[in-house]
């Protein structure tokens, strides 16, 4: 191991909570998003658990309807939204760009603390007071009719937002000012410009959710008349409000996962990406075309039928993006020499799933078959196969790759392989079934349901505990390599990126001098001279 | 003006007082328009006034007229995606009741 | 100043304020320009989403909120247009006096930005109180008195005031707080030519608060004069 490194430049605890040090904010939030996908995940438990058997009975509907809420809230805001931006790409965004931080170092730390601040304010708020929405706030019953916490719940969330602001503000400034000499956009690695993308909907979209919060806590607080039809007000449009930021939020989810897949398939099949500007431009388009598309989330909400047909078409052409990457990483892998190792199986995981994800998505985009599975299992198994076989997979796929770059050491191989393919066939059974469920017409936030999808939901719940099995050995295999894995060196992939050209793990400054770029990204299989750092 | 300078770009005094007195000019002028009835026009002409006055708070006591390409681009990006919200937006509300269900 | 640009990279090399991940106080400044600009573009698209409200109800009902328009005094929205405005200017002039190095000035012009600050808020707390008196508030429990005709979606309309004018109130607040630190920054002597990118980005967020409310002003004041002469 290196003597000097991000880690033991100082271990004091003050030392970790006031650092401003992007690697140790980047460990922090891996802390805190950890934590918070055990909460969400126990609620998920429990819903599984209620949906064994036909009737509610393990949980009171009042129950359910919280325990649901939860779930959504605490994944959707406090684990997906700065899943992978927040935490690998706080970690690997200055090192790929060849710099010693982020441009706003405090202003990254300040991130961290509103993140943490907002989000237990709101798992308070929800464990004291309930929370009976979901997880979208929908008026007028958020507004006059529910008497759960809605106006705590909803301030952690505002709070929070802050947070996902600042940090793409911080990651656009960087990216634009901060770049080493030579690093030219087009020589940028693929995980930055996603990062990019993402930063640039945190920046524009955020905001928007942040107002409508206002609203309905205006609404809410005062008695003010905003979307209370009682006063003339109009409920559709807060879901315009609503989903003009958390529409585009799933691609906050889904696009960096899209630039860890990226790099890591470039880095196995150790070869140069195939059709980088595509993909890298791919990015940018996901990122402004997922703004126009929000209406296809009140294909039945009472939009006019003309506006849902605009929406039903816009929202086919963000396909176009997202098919463009799915084929170049396939084109990239055609004929490479793939090294089958743990962050290899996940990224694979993550190209079948969320290309059903992807897909599925089109059958909802299409009108007339929205209508028939709206507010089915079938829309909760396609945003899962997005979100977890998609985000979450590709955030799995990430840390097992830069695992050795951020600790120094290897995790026990085989056990990742072994985890790898757990989560992907417990995702599978949880999953599949509820798209068969849904299409036949089981709806979704009920805690009965009729006899006849009891078979998909005992399959589903099995699934969902090979699932948590699934979950649960990296955090152990993970845990334990801290102190007990091989020493890693600096490069055990042997691949090509800046990151790779400084020890593991790297020094608080990240580099010893300061890089120079003359090469293009992913330039495999010989790294041209002048590499090594 | 380059990037390396324009940082450094000192705007006259002058142009300080006369943006200012444009702009006492202009709400004096949407007040006088928003009494006299000119039916349709009215609101055309009073946002055409506040967009003139945004445009030269923005242009010189923000010193964008003086700043890079990636600012103008920071402030008409943003205009853009304010426009897709209001015009996707006004797209449904403006086809209620063309069609229904049925 | 420019001529010096380049001189100013080796002779402030170990700058105070410079921090230790950038080149020069000139690659700071503008990362923290740029920065301030992303941040305005979140208030744009954070006040944009209540006009986006605003637009679709007054679509809506036209004539209610004309009529609810009305009733709102202009005089002292006018004033406080100018108040703004020149506020605006003394803010330019206070980061001019920074670009030249003239701390007594900074002080005394940013002191004058406050105090105008300070003043447009008075004005907007007797508004408040006006619309209190003449039953115009839509909510809080108050009796909302208006025309049989307009009674709901007026409410519609005072809320959407409410929100939009206490949001920018509110903003006003945190430009007087971020106003006091530069106020501190500056006698600390902390601003000097070659370093003054706070008092610049502060100066972005207060005429960025000028211009949301060059917009409030017609769209919430004037909007049914022409057909209503109430007010």
């Amino acid at each position: 191991m290196p003597t000097n490194t991000y880690l033991n430049a100082a271990t004091t605890l003050k030392s970790w909570l006031l650092t401003r040090d992007h690697k140790r904010i980047a460990l922090m939030y891996i802390a805190g998003i950890t934590f918070f996908f055990g909460i969400g995940g126990f609620f998920a438990a429990l819903i599984r658990l209620e949906l064994v058997t036909p009737a509610g009975d393990l949980l009171t509907d009042e129950t359910y309807n919280k325990v649901f809420t939860m779930h959504g809230v605490m994944m959707v805001f406090f684990v997906l939204i700065p899943l992978i931006p927040a935490s690998l790409g706080n970690f690997l965004l200055p090192l790929m760009l060849g710099t010693k931080d982020v441009a706003f170092p405090k202003l990254n730390l300040l991130s961290f603390y509103v993140y943490l601040f907002g989000s237990l304010f709101t798992l308070y708020a929800i464990v004291a007071g309930g929370l009976d929405t979901g997880w979208t706030f929908y008026t007028p019953f958020s507004t006059v009719a529910s008497t759960s916490a809605v106006v705590p719940a909803a301030l952690g969330i505002f709070i929070n937002g802050f947070s996902s602001i600042l940090t793409g503000l911080n990651f656009m400034v960087t990216i634009h000012k901060m770049r080493a000499p030579g690093l030219t956009w087009f020589r940028l690695p693929l995980f930055v410009w996603a990062l990019y993308a993402t930063s640039l909907i945190q920046v524009l979209g955020t905001p928007v959710v942040a107002i409508t919060i206002v609203l309905v806590a205006a609404e809410r607080i005062f008695g003010f008349g905003l979307f209370n039809p009682a006063v003339g007000g109009d409920p559709v449009l807060f879901q315009h409000l609503f989903w003009f930021y958390s529409h585009p939020a799933v691609y906050i989810m889904i696009l960096p996962a899209m630039g860890v897949v990226s790099e890591v398939i470039a880095g196995m099949a150790r070869k140069q990406i195939f059709g980088y500007s595509f993909v890298a431009f791919s990015s940018l388009g996901i990122a402004i075309v997922g703004f126009l598309v929000w209406g296809h989330h009140m294909f039945v909400a009472g939009q006019s039928i003309y506006s849902a047909l605009v929406f039903s078409v816009l929202t086919f052409i963000v396909a176009i993006p997202s098919a463009v990457k799915v084929f170049n990483w396939t084109a990239t892998m055609y004929k490479g020499s793939i090294s089958w190792q743990t962050p290899m199986i996940y990224v694979a995981g993550f190209i079948g799933l969320f290309a059903i994800g992807g897909l599925t998505g089109l059958f909802l985009a299409a009108m007339g078959l929205d209508i028939h599975v709206t507010d089915t299992y079938f829309i909760v198994a396609h945003f899962h196969y997005v979100m977890v076989g998609g985000a979450i997979m590709g955030y799995m796929a990430g840390i097992h790759y830069w695992w050795p770059k951020i600790t120094g050491r290897m995790y026990n191989e085989f056990l990742g392989k072994v985890s790898a393919a757990i989560v992907f066939i417990g995702f599978n059974l949880t999953f599949f079934p509820q798209f068969i469920a849904g299409y036949a017409g089981m709806p979704r936030r009920y805690h009965a349901y009729a006899d006849a999808y009891q078979v998909w939901n005992v399959l589903s719940s099995a699934g969902a505990s090979i699932l948590a099995v699934g979950f649960t050995m990296p955090l152990l295999y993970l845990a334990w390599s801290l102190k007990n894995g091989e020493i890693a060196g600096d490069n055990p992939w042997g691949a090509v990126g800046l990151e790779w050209n400084t020890t593991s793990p790297p020094p608080t400054e990240n580099f010893h001098t300061q890089p120079i770029v003359t090469w293009d990204a992913y330039e495999y299989p010989t790294p041209v001279e002048g590499h090594v750092v | 003006m380059s990037d390396n300078h324009n940082q450094h770009h000192i705007v006259p005094l002058s142009t300080y007082y006369t943006i200012f007195l444009a702009l006492m000019v202009g709400t004096a002028l949407t007040w006088w328009v928003a009494t006299i009835d000119l039916g349709a026009m009215n609101n055309v002409i009073m946002l055409t006034i506040a967009v003139t006055k945004a445009t030269l708070v923005v242009l010189f006591f923000m010193h964008v007229k003086y700043s890079s390409k990636l600012i103008w681009l920071a402030v008409g990006g943003s205009i853009f995606f304010l426009l897709i919200l209001i015009v996707l937006t006004l797209n449904d509300y403006m086809a209620r009741g063309w069609y229904t269900f049925g | 100043m420019s001529n010096g640009a380049a001189v100013a990279h080796d002779a402030h090399a170990h700058h105070p304020a410079l921090a230790h991940h950038f080149e020069s106080l000139d690659a700071q400044k503008e990362a923290s320009v740029l920065g301030m600009w992303l941040f305005l573009v979140t208030e744009i698209l954070f006040f944009g989403g209540a006009l986006t409200a605003y637009m679709i109800y007054r679509t809506w009902y036209p004539d209610a909120f004309a009529v609810a328009s009305s009733e709102i005094a202009i005089l002292p929205g006018a004033i406080n247009t100018a108040v703004l405005i020149l506020s605006s200017l003394t803010m330019a002039l206070a980061v001019h006096a920074a670009q030249t190095g003239e701390r007594g000035k900074i002080l005394v012009f940013i002191a004058i930005t406050m105090v105008l600050g300070a003043a447009f808020l008075g004005i907007k707390a007797y508004e408040y109180h006006e619309k209190y008196v003449e039953g115009h508030i839509p909510g809080l429990g108050l009796p909302f008195r208006f025309e049989e005709e307009y009674y709901r979606p007026a409410q519609i309309f005072f809320s959407i005031y409410f929100v939009l004018t206490g949001l920018h109130a509110l903003h006003m607040i945190i430009g007087l707080g971020i106003m006091t630190w530069m106020l501190v920054l500056t006698r600390k002597g902390v601003i000097t030519p070659e370093y003054y990118a706070p008092i610049e980005i502060s100066g972005l967020y207060w005429h960025f608060v000028d211009i949301v409310w060059i917009f409030l002003f017609p769209l919430l004041y004037l909007i049914g004069r022409h057909v209503h002469h109430v007010g």
